[in-house]
């Protein structure tokens, strides 16, 4: 079963169309990159996944269940992790965890409990007291991929989440992100303009103004398009120097 | 939706706005000092010059002090309303509205649990704000405490439901301090707040009128009666209807089908 599967969805602002008959899949416990550049439309397109917009045009589908019909079903499979940091500054981490699996329906005693498994996990549970106003770019990232665990989704979304990280930050959350996959089977889509981003055995989808212009494994990316590189086969792709 | 998931978020979202508050220590004094400025320096210069005369539901004269005290009850739960409207604006900005508006629970819900939390957030002040008021003789009857309960809180949620339509309709956190000066100011003052209504007819017609049909007014009144322990069935009504107006309305602006977040223009 697919964890989720965005189906012909189209979306403008105004007169401005923003995504065009995109159709991709994540398949179960897989790591499925969304590649594209600035204003290629992944934000809208996480709106929409999220029913933060409301998709008039296509279908956005969740372990088979249509976000537009039943959102509330469909968003307690899914964990989100937005571009903009969510972090509540005045609360501490583990405030932060726990408001949002209150959200979520959480007891509060298996609630306590998966916030310190959870931050244990990404390596921040020494700073569950203090307030995230306190905390670094890349700790902050990583309480909130906790913050996103802890209802236990089966399916991850992360856009651009390594916005404002140095190198070793973004390769760190890299691979906790995938030791997820392994180890949990989650399922993610993490959008990102970072090729680097990229290890061979992920899936991509390259979205460009608007659309999907290619979808596959990361390794098949360069031959398919006689590049020599992924960065060649996405500047090609995309038209982009 | 799950009875017990949905009271869980509540909870989640009532403790949320708690330490919030309570960590914002500045804006809870100067959230208690406001009244009291008005009580202590607005109310006494204009002690002498307001002669009021016998007007529901005081039963005989009474001083500049003891009128205005409920009516700054309601400014309290005004600002308030407007400071936690403020932060909902702030908190989309920011973008921490997103993590409320993706919880698996529908949006009316989410958003009534957020309006619901502040106004549970804002009552205590206002309590403390009355018992202070008894230093200046403001000493309604006992009962009148427990009676005013409920109108504090419709009124509250009246005010809040307001907050979230503005809150809806701001797109920008620049846009705020106009509202401020263009509604919140003249809904004020043109109320029944700070005169009754036969003193501002005096001034203008169409001032009496502007405070005698501004919501605002009829949450004064509620309050103002509920203390001394009358119920004023007209003020409930439009209170109640306003509230279920600015609540509907606020949903549909929050809707991601109709609202702002479907104009909003997307990045990335």
């Amino acid at each position: 079963m697919n964890a989720l599967a965005v189906e012909n969805l189209s979306h403008s602002f105004g007169n401005r169309q923003v995504l065009q008959n995109v159709s991709f899949t994540v398949a179960e416990g897989r790591m499925c990159i969304l590649l594209g550049r600035n204003g290629a439309g992944k934000t809208t397109l996480f709106s929409l996944v999220t029913g933060l917009y409301y998709a008039r045009t296509g279908l956005v589908r969740v372990f088979d269940m249509a976000m537009q019909a039943n959102p509330s079903a469909a968003l307690a499979q899914m964990g989100v992790v937005f571009q903009l940091p969510t972090l509540d500054l005045d609360l501490t981490a583990g405030e932060n965890l726990r408001y949002h699996a209150a959200l979520h329906g959480l007891p509060t005693e298996l609630s306590k409990a998966r916030s310190r498994e959870e931050l244990s996990r990404l390596e921040v549970l020494d700073r569950i007291h203090d307030r995230t106003r306190a905390l670094s770019g890349g700790q902050r990232r990583r309480v909130e991929i906790a913050r996103a665990l802890m209802h236990g989704p089966r399916l991850l979304l992360l856009d651009e989440p390594t916005t404002g990280l140095d190198v070793p930050g973004r390769r760190a959350l890299g691979r906790h992100v995938r030791a997820l996959c392994r180890e949990r089977g989650i399922a993610v889509l993490w959008a990102t303009h970072f090729l680097e981003e990229v290890a061979a055995d992920d899936d991509v989808v390259v979205l460009d103004r608007g659309r999907v212009c290619w979808a596959g494994r990361a390794d098949r990316i360069a031959p398919e398009v006689s590049a020599g590189s992924i960065a060649e086969a996405f500047a090609l792709l995309t038209g982009s120097p | 939706m799950k009875v017990r998931h949905a009271l869980r978020a509540l909870d989640g979202i009532l403790r949320r706005e708690m330490m919030r508050s309570l960590r914002q220590r500045a804006r809870l004094f100067s959230a208690m000092v406001r009244p009291l400025v008005w009580l202590a320096i607005f109310a006494a210069g204009f002690r002498s010059v307001l002669g009021l005369s016998i007007t529901p539901p005081y039963q005989t004269y009474v001083l500049y002090e003891v009128y205005v005290v409920p009516g700054l009850a309601a400014m309290m739960l005004l600002f308030h309303a407007m400071a936690s409207s403020l932060a909902m604006v702030y908190d989309r900005e920011m973008g921490s509205m997103r993590l409320l508006l993706t919880a698996p629970l529908p949006r009316w819900y989410l958003l009534a649990a957020r309006l619901l939390a502040s106004v549970v957030v804002g009552l205590p002040l206002v309590y403390l704000f009355l018992f202070v008021a008894r230093f200046w003789d403001v000493r309604p009857p006992a009962l009148g405490y427990v009676a005013v309960f409920p109108a504090l809180v419709l009124s509250g949620l009246m005010l809040g439901a307001f907050g979230l339509l503005v809150s809806s309709m701001s797109t920008q956190m620049e846009n705020f301090a106009g509202v401020m000066n263009f509604v919140i100011f003249p809904m004020f003052f043109a109320s029944t707040a700070l005169y009754p209504i036969w003193r501002l007819a005096e001034a203008g017609r169409v001032l009496a009128t502007i405070a005698a049909w501004n919501p605002f007014s009829s949450a004064v009144e509620l309050i103002r009666f509920a203390l001394y322990l009358r119920f004023d069935m007209v003020s409930m009504l439009v209170v109640v209807a306003c509230l279920v107006a600015f609540f509907l309305a606020a949903v549909a602006g929050y809707d991601p089908g109709r609202g702002l977040w479907s104009r909003r223009s997307g990045e990335g």
